[in-house]
């Protein structure tokens, strides 16, 4: 039978897990986490056997439209909710629901003191159904959809700790800033509607090229806000560092292997779209250009391990962006990278959840150090994770980053020599800040507390973490390792790709291929090696030293909250201050006014009924000689 | 004589009975005042029948001393059981309707 059919229940496994753990309570807190693996790893395999039927088919044929229901039937416009299986949405089915039963497996052991691990995996459920809406869908609309679901489960998991003020703040700065990006989304979807009557894909993407530039324009600018928003690019990009406040397993799963990297698949998704509009395609790329110097610039300065990864996200997901916005030449490596980044950047994250939880939730690494003798398999496989992202043959990282580098040298004008040199030296500095965090962490002397030394800080007792948690780190450290390699093997993953993205003639760089090879391997190597000479080879000081001012401002996000706060939060309070004032003032005021007004000539009327029988028949005879007084003038 | 002169009277007559009822705290003086004031509209009635030579304004007195009459009673009554149940014959102290 057709399993593509079946597609629909990829989403609602999880989902109706998630209903269910939710609405038991804690009636299910004993086999609630069980039943959160088990339905994550149920939408596993139905999207592995869905990839070997679309594998079965002739390239042609591997795209599917599942529709499910009507879901906002209005006159002549009817939504429909539909489910589109095509190589790309099945790729990014197989990374969430594989590297995410994998993070549900390692999140057993990781949560299993917290009280509240039951309504954990609820929400980790949650997330992957709403991802895969994301992924899946067939419209914009329903997409939103997923978009917005999986905000929510962001929202829900960054600040699942919400007893502590700090990391309930970090939820709704992430929160409110990926509001931003989705007011873009809702533009983007406004001008479709107004310019195709339609927020499908087949229509949308059917009548892109016969429309103008300036709605396409107007579109891809707005998708690329969306992007921005949702993949922590410049610069929306503030609220991935304070994610971290989330339980490691979320930052894993969330913030680094599949929700922050849904505004490259919206991108590539969109790919007719930005066909039509070179201008937002230039966009993209240099947002992305920008975000990758800005992440890995960052990560340089940062002492949190998961800070640095997270900053090593934000600058990965720039070398996505950059390559989405080179235009079709780039999307399949986009994609590939992607899928490479899900996989060794999920591992180094659980590998820093390793690391937290031998070293009783300590994230400082100058507190670290030599780990390497009491956690051997949290070092090997960090040592995979750590080898991919930096680009050491035959690393999954190399291949697909290589690819981006090269795509970035290709094109005429400033262009290829702009973003090309970006890419290459980001590879560089990526090599040096990946290189210390790992350095820092494993290697050189231990800095912390070990009951024999004088070191400050409590007492560590380091010790490697249980097989619940080391196997997810295994398998994907073994992604890491051959993941890459394996898809490069005759451009499979490309030619996967392409009923998507579109065949696309090779293209030369302005260089030779081997030069921007042997120079990235060249400037990976220094960058590593600097990191060694400087946080292996000699000692770290546990105090942070002061550092130049580059350091200091890197320590400080390059300043991007000062920013956001100067530009948008205080004029924003002012703002909001001003109304509130005039609200009370004139609104009120004039509401209020006219009741005490009243009142008060109220007031003043009632003392004129004061009850002397006298002074009433004063005011009578009064009256009557003044009308009297009148009649008479009157006649006279 | 002239008939002015019972018009001036009736004047004179109501200007007395209205301070009578303005100026007098006592309600049977101040009623005493309003008796006054009819019977002093009675007198221009009749001055003016008597003037036009005919004789509506005279039936109308008739009618005033007929209503003033009824009045009487039943003001008198209620001054007399206002008097009974609050021990006070001033009008100023009937003030219930205000507080």
């Amino acid at each position: 039978m057709d399993t593509l059919n079946l597609a629909w229940l990829l989403v609602a496994i999880p989902l109706v897990s998630s209903a269910v753990l939710l609405l038991l309570g804690r009636g299910s807190d004993a086999w609630g986490h069980w039943l959160g693996v088990l339905a994550s790893a149920a939408s596993a395999v139905l999207a592995i056997v869905i990839l070997v039927q679309l594998l079965g088919l002739g390239a042609d044929d591997r795209t599917a439209n599942v529709h499910l229901f009507d879901w906002i039937p209005a006159g002549d416009l009817t939504v429909s909710a539909g489910l589109l299986v095509d190589p790309l949405s099945v790729t990014f089915a197989i990374l969430i629901t594989f590297v995410g039963t994998l993070i549900h497996i390692y999140a057993v052991a990781y949560m299993s003191h917290d009280v509240d691990r039951r309504r954990f995996f609820a929400y980790l459920n949650l997330f992957i159904a709403a991802m895969l809406v994301l992924v899946l869908a067939d419209s914009y609309a329903l997409l939103f959809l997923g978009w917005e679901g999986v905000g929510l489960a962001s929202y829900l998991l960054i600040g699942f700790w919400n007893q502590n003020t700090e990391y309930a703040v970090a939820a709704k700065k992430a929160f409110v800033m990926n509001r931003v990006g989705d007011m873009g989304m809702l533009v983007a979807m406004m001008a479709m509607f107004a310019t195709f009557g339609a927020v499908d894909f087949d229509t949308v993407f059917g009548a892109a090229d016969g429309a103008g530039e300036g709605a396409m324009t107007l579109i891809g600018l707005m998708l690329v806000l969306a992007a921005c928003g949702k993949s922590a690019q410049f610069p929306l990009q503030a609220w991935l560092g304070d994610a971290m406040a989330g339980p490691t397993p979320v930052s894993a799963l969330i913030h680094a292997a599949t929700m922050v990297t849904a505004g490259v698949y919206l991108i590539v998704r969109s790919g007719p779209i930005f066909e039509q509009t070179p201008t937002a395609q230039l966009v993209a790329a240099i947002v992305g250009a920008v975000t990758l110097l800005f992440g890995a610039i960052v990560g340089c300065a940062k002492d949190d391990i998961k800070k640095v990864l997270a900053a090593s996200t934000m600058s990965q997901i720039g070398y996505m962006m950059l390559a989405a916005g080179l235009g079709p030449i780039g999307y399949a490596f986009a994609i590939f990278h992607l899928i490479t980044h899900g996989f060794f950047k999920a591992g180094m994250f659980l590998g820093a959840g390793s690391v937290m939880h031998g070293m009783g939730d300590e994230v400082n690494m100058r507190g670290f150090g030599n780990l390497s003798r009491y956690m051997k398999v949290t070092w090997i496989t960090f040592m995979a994770g750590w080898l991919a992202i930096i680009g050491i043959p035959p690393f999954s990282g190399f291949w697909s980053k290589d690819k981006i580098i090269e795509s970035a040298f290709v094109g005429e004008g400033w262009q290829p020599w702009v973003f090309g040199t970006v890419a290459l030296v980001g590879a560089g500095i990526t090599a040096f800040y990946m290189s210390r965090l790992f350095f820092m962490t494993f290697h050189g002397k231990a800095r912390w507390n070990d009951g024999k030394n004088d070191l400050p800080g409590p007492e560590r007792t380091p010790h490697e973490s249980p097989a619940l948690m080391t196997v997810p780190m295994i398998v994907l450290a073994i992604g890491a390792i051959g993941l890459g390699g394996l898809l490069t093997i005759g451009d499979s993953f490309v030619t996967w790709l392409e009923p998507v993205t579109g065949h696309v003639e090779h293209h030369e760089p302005v260089l030779p291929i081997p030069v921007i090879m042997v120079t990235t391997i060249v400037l990976v190597l220094l960058g590593a090696g600097l990191a060694w000479r400087q946080y292996a080879a000699s000692a770290v000081p546990v105090a942070p030293p002061t550092g130049s001012v580059l350091t200091r401002a890197a320590r400080a996000d390059l300043y991007q909250d000062a920013v956001n706060e100067g530009v948008f939060m205080r004029p924003g309070q002012h703002l909001t201050r001003t109304l509130v004032y005039t609200d009370t003032a004139v609104v009120d005021g004039a509401v209020n006014g006219l009741g005490s007004g009243t009142l008060g000539w109220g007031e003043r009327l009632r003392r004129l009924q004061n009850g002397f029988v006298r002074s009433y028949a004063a005011v009578m005879l009064i009256g009557v000689i003044g009308a009297l007084v009148v009649v008479l003038a009157s006649r006279v | 004589m002239s008939l002015v002169n019972y018009l001036v009277l009736s004047g004179i007559l109501f200007s007395i009975g209205s301070i009578a009822v303005l100026t007098r705290r006592n309600a049977i003086i101040a009623f005493m005042g309003v008796e006054l004031m009819l019977n002093a509209a009675n007198l221009t009635l009749v001055t003016f029948g008597r003037l036009h030579g005919d004789l509506h304004g005279q039936v109308i007195a008739f009618f005033v001393m007929v209503v003033a009459a009824a009045e009487v009673v039943i003001g008198l009554a209620i001054i007399v059981s206002i008097f009974r149940t609050r021990g006070s014959a001033s009008i100023d102290d009937a003030n219930l309707l205000k507080s």
